[in-house]
């Protein structure tokens, strides 16, 4: 007789993941909770952008924010204080995305009865995330000038699942190499379906288009 | 660190299968890795020795890999090509309308225990 048996399993390690962001999809639907997952490198201006961007939807939505940090709550302190809505930590625990579970943890703690819009900051890295599904209605992410127009090619899967690319830091353009245009290109070769808005978090220029752009989506998201 | 999220995951799945099998040893895991799937097999397999060897199950077992290769799709010619040699570019017809088809999968294959 053989020493070993072998047991055929045949299954992707991440099977459960889609199926928990599938029903975790399901459910704020129900409960007319928009989700944006927000993934980008770390300090491409994801939290500045946020700030700005709830500063100009916080009358017209109610939203709360879910910072995903490896350790420290800096971000939502820095949420909270800046815009005075509810902002929770999620520490992933050494962990460099968030799965679906992660996600529906860090809900259960922001009240969903009370609110249309959820933004989930993910872990600042651009390969890891992209590979797990949160449950979001809908994937954004940010690429700053500095990084530089190639990264589209570079990173391939973080372009293919968003269907929003902000470029940030507009205002550095000049002392960069950054090509605007063949930017675009690369991300449509990701993505068509993708929409790219420059803007300057810093000072706020484009992120109003960014905004008007979250709250049509979430208002028609909810009509249908 | 990526590896060792993947790691947690496929951990949690043997320990299910092994538990739908009444198994009380598992001597390896036979992984199916694509090779445009971002997993690095070593760092894998260093993940794995820290990881397993906390787990009864699966204490000293090993994490074998298959890397399998990637083969993308173009939609103009109908022809397969190696992704990884020409990326999104497809080398016969030089079209861009071009999609994978293998090579992303990160796949629990097959376990391995003891015959008793
Ligand atoms: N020049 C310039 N700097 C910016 C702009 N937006 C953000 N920054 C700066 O970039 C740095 C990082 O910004 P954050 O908003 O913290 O970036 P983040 O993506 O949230 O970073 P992590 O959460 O650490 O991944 C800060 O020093 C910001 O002031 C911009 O439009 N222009
Ligand atoms: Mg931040
Ligand atoms: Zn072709």
């Amino acid at each position: 007789m053989d020493p070993i048996k072998v047991i055929e399993i045949k299954k992707s390690v991440f099977a459960d993941n889609d199926q928990d962001a599938a029903l975790l999809r399901k459910e704020l639907k129900g409960k007319g909770v928009y989700l944006l997952n927000l993934m980008s490198s770390p300090g491409s201006g994801k939290t500045t952008t946020l700030i700005k961007t709830i500063g100009l939807l916080k009358d017209s939505l109610r939203i709360a924010v879910m910072e995903a940090d490896i350790d420290s709550d800096v971000d939502a302190v820095k949420i909270r204080e800046a815009t005075g809505i509810r902002s929770i930590q999620l520490h992933t625990g050494g962990m460099c995305h968030l799965d679906a579970e992660m996600t529906r943890q860090g809900l259960d703690n922001v009240d969903m009865e009370n609110l249309d819009l959820v933004i989930l900051e993910n872990v600042g890295n651009l390969v890891c995330p992209a590979e797990f599904d949160t449950g979001a209605v809908c994937n954004a992410m940010i690429l700053s000038v500095p990084e530089g127009d190639d990264k589209p090619l570079k990173y391939p899967l973080m372009f293919s699942v968003c269907d929003m690319v902000v470029i940030n830091k507009m205002d550095v353009l000049p002392y960069f190499d950054f090509d605007l245009d063949k930017c675009k290109k690369y991300i449509r070769l990701r993505n068509p379906k993708a929409q790219v808005i420059p803007v300057c978090a810093k000072t706020g220029e484009g992120v109003d288009v960014f905004a008007a752009w979250l709250l049509e989506q979430v208002k028609s998201w909810k009509q249908q | 660190m990526h590896e060792l999220g993947i790691v947690f995951y496929i951990i949690r799945d043997v320990k299910q299968a092994a538990g739908e099998n009444g198994v009380t040893k598992v001597n390896a895991v036979v992984m199916n890795i694509g090779e445009v799937s971002t997993v690095v097999p070593e760092y894998l397999t260093d993940c794995w020795r820290w990881a397993a060897d906390k787990e009864d199950l699966l204490r000293g077992s090993e994490l074998k890999v298959n890397v399998t290769p990637a083969v993308s799709w173009c939609e103009d010619c109908h022809q397969e090509y190696p992704t990884v040699q020409y990326g999104k570019t497809c080398p016969f017809c030089a079209s861009e309308h071009t999609f994978l088809r293998r090579g992303n999968e990160v796949e629990i294959k097959e376990i391995e225990v003891p015959n008793d």
